[in-house]
């Protein structure tokens, strides 16, 4: 499943860190962040809940970059 | 500029005055630092806030972190040496206003694209059963209903005109400027401008599967399929800063040992001080942005041209294209069947097409319905009687008492009339005409060359492609004519449709290098395995053909070959810009990285090679979107 987010962010390094962060979540088979966009692609692995991935995706960013947001 | 930017703002204005007065202080020891603490803090408290958490969650190379370093360092050094601490806030300083230019011209450059591609209306009015029109969400807008469209406004879902009439400006879909007339009955498409008349429309598609919206996910999701480039600096980022980092530790204090140990004097201040020039040059922030931001750029202007390029990398793909294959009918040809010539023996041209066209009267075959497209009066007095179609050769009719036949050579054989061939080898199909017994001339039907065509395939010529390529079902003379007329390198003919894709991986085994691209351009039907095949798949005038534009990489909204070249120049100047950022963005950072380990750099080179280098490549990221389209010739 695919699901596609708005982020902010300010940095575009930022936005590389927080895909990293996003794909090393557990739930998360592939991210894809779109820094002009400002949009994170997310593919959820097979019977992962969304809504509780994107907390800890959220979770994982805020501690690469502080300043970030995910609209789950 | 949002509420963050203009505190920001604010927070440089202030504590940058502040600095500039305090040049003119004569405080000395520790007053002198607690006051040159008031501006630092004002302009970097966030940064510290952010290298404090960014120990806390244990990230070693947070820009923030290396940044708080640097400068807590530089202070230190200053409150040893000579309580200079200008030189560590300025670092502070203009670290903040890079930050603060990166945002406002990421944020400007993502609110200019997005204008030039919003297409998609916020609104729709829907006629409720009194008359009166409504505003809703266009999402809530169910398939069938009936929405106003006023002058000026945007359509915004996907419908057939049921009431009034007006001209229609397409530029946001087709890039095309004359605008197009539409009146009842007539299918119209979402993002269109309503330019005159008041439109009532009956919905033919959800507001998510209209066109409009269909062309803004195309152009959103384009910047997530990363270009190899944008690969490249990620993986560079993330070795370039802890790469930085390492050599700021040696240079702080293996260059101080090494010199106690071969006993000359440490010079340990020295050493830190090169070091924190290290660490402020250490974000590789220039290098990534400038990358997505040129793309973003480019694939924004080329929409604007009427080109969606669906991803960052078909459109470097699109630059290294060195061969172009192209379907030809319905993208060099129109694939429609004209009147190109009318060859009489011994009657009148218009009488030989009259007589013709007569014939043709009740058929539905193309060539029939071209005959009676290039007569303008058909629809005649004249009697036409007892029609007999000849199937595979012809029909023979009775017209004003007159025997005509009209077909090919098979059907004057068995008029029993002696046909002769064209002299001047046409390109395309002869109909013979026999009236009476008697053969009166052959009229000569081909699929036309489009207008552009043969500046398309010049441009492309200009544009670096080496050769261009056209695949048709032809037989090899009209084929190779066509080729020959328009300027094809080559030509391959006789093709089945299902041959297709066979033929165009025998021209891709051709390439003698893997990183040259194979483009292939199709009108969308029936060629979409080899639209998949193709390193580029361009789809013409795939304006409401979604099979088309599933299929390809690269849609032009209408059927116009100039678009190619266009998209290619794009794509080139696009290319050419984010390597000279790369190349220069790289080359300053080292050199100013090498001057600086020898001691040749301050850290006002070290802000420069940061922050100038940034804002240099930002702007010129910018210069992608002033690529203008290639204007066609008169023809």
């Amino acid at each position: 499943m695919k699901k596609s987010y708005k982020i902010e962010v300010d940095c575009a390094n930022c936005a590389n860190l927080m895909e990293d962060a996003a794909k090393k979540t557990e739930g998360v088979a592939d991210a894809v962040v779109n820094f002009m966009a400002l949009k994170m692609k997310v593919e959820f692995e097979e019977g992962a809940d969304p809504k509780q991935v994107m907390e800890n995706v959220r979770a994982n960013c805020k501690k690469v970059e502080e300043d970030c947001e995910v609209f789950i | 500029m949002n509420a963050k930017q203009k505190k920001n703002l604010i927070r440089i204005a202030v504590s940058g005055a502040m600095m500039l007065a305090l040049e003119f202080v004569p405080v000395e020891g520790l007053a002198r630092f607690v006051l040159y603490m008031i501006p630092y803090l004002i302009i970097g408290y966030d940064i510290l806030i952010k290298a404090f958490q960014g120990i806390k969650n244990r990230q070693a190379f947070d820009e923030s972190l290396l940044m708080a370093i640097a400068t807590i360092g530089a202070i230190s050094l200053a409150l040893y040496d000579n309580g200079d601490y200008t030189e560590a806030i300025a670092v502070m300083w203009f670290y903040q206003i890079g930050e603060w230019f990166q945002s406002y011209a990421v944020g400007k450059s993502r609110n200019d694209i997005s204008a030039l591609m919003d297409i998609v209306p916020d609104t729709a009015n829907v006629e409720g059963e009194d008359g009166q029109l409504e505003e809703v969400d266009p999402d809530d807008v169910e398939v069938g209903s009936v929405i106003v469209v006023r002058p000026g406004e945007r359509v915004p879902i996907d419908g057939v005109v049921i009431d009034g009439t007006s001209s229609l400006d397409t530029s946001a879909l087709t890039g095309e400027a004359v605008p197009r007339t539409i009146k009842k009955g007539e299918d119209v498409a979402s993002g269109c401008i309503n330019l005159s008349g008041v439109l009532k429309i009956r919905t033919t598609k959800e507001f998510g599967e209209s066109t409009a919206s269909k062309i803004m996910e195309l152009i959103e999701d384009a910047g997530s399929r990363k270009a190899k480039t944008e690969k490249f600096i990620t993986r560079f980022a993330r070795v370039y800063t802890p790469i930085v980092t390492g050599l700021a530790v040696l240079l702080a204090f293996v260059m101080p040992l090494y010199h106690i140990a071969t006993g000359a004097p440490a010079e340990w201040s020295t050493w830190i001080y090169r070091a924190l020039i290290f660490l402020i040059m250490s974000c590789p922030c220039a290098l990534v942005v400038s990358v997505p931001l040129s793309f973003f750029a480019g694939i924004g202007t080329a929409s604007r041209e009427g080109v969606l390029v669906k991803g960052a990398s078909y459109l470097e793909a699109l630059a290294s294209t060195k061969t172009v294959v192209f379907d030809k009918t319905g993208t060099l040809t129109k694939g429609v069947f004209d009147v190109t010539g009318i060859h009489a023996d011994d009657i009148d041209k218009d009488m030989l097409l009259h007589m013709a066209a007569h014939v043709e009267r009740h058929s539905s075959h193309p060539i029939a319905v071209s005959l009676r497209n290039a007569f303008a009066h058909e629809a005649d007095s004249c009697s036409v009687e007892d029609v007999e179609e000849f199937a595979g050769q012809g029909v023979r009719a009775k017209v004003n008492g007159k025997v005509v036949y009209a077909g090919n050579e098979k059907m004057m054989a068995t008029a029993g009339v002696e046909t002769h061939g064209c002299e001047n080898e046409p390109v395309g199909a002869l109909i013979h005409v026999a009236i009476d017994g008697k053969y009166a001339g052959h009229i000569i039907i081909s699929d036309v060359v489009k207008d552009h065509s043969v500046q398309a395939l010049k441009e492309l010529k200009k544009a670096g492609v080496r050769q261009n390529v056209m695949l048709t079902g032809d037989v090899k003379e009209v084929g190779e004519r066509v080729a020959k007329d328009i300027g094809i390198d080559r030509v391959c003919t006789d093709l089945l449709p299902q041959d297709k894709v066979a033929k165009f991986e025998e021209i891709l085994k051709e390439r003698k290098d893997e990183n040259e691209m194979t483009a292939f351009v199709g009108d969308g039907i029936n060629d979409a395995p080899v639209l998949r095949r193709a390193d580029i798949g361009i789809a013409m005038g795939a304006m409401g053909s979604d099979a088309a534009i599933e299929a390809a990489d690269v849609v032009l909204m209408d059927d116009d070959p100039l678009k190619i070249p266009t998209a290619m120049r794009i794509a080139r100047k696009c290319m050419a810009i984010v390597r000279e950022n790369i190349w220069f963005a790289i080359g300053i950072k080292v050199v100013c990285l090498i001057l600086g380990a020898v001691g040749m750099a301050n850290m006002w080179f070290a802000i420069f090679a940061d922050v100038g280098v940034t804002v240099l490549a930002v702007l010129n990221a910018f210069r992608c979107m002033f690529v203008k389209g290639i204007k066609p010739e008169n023809v």
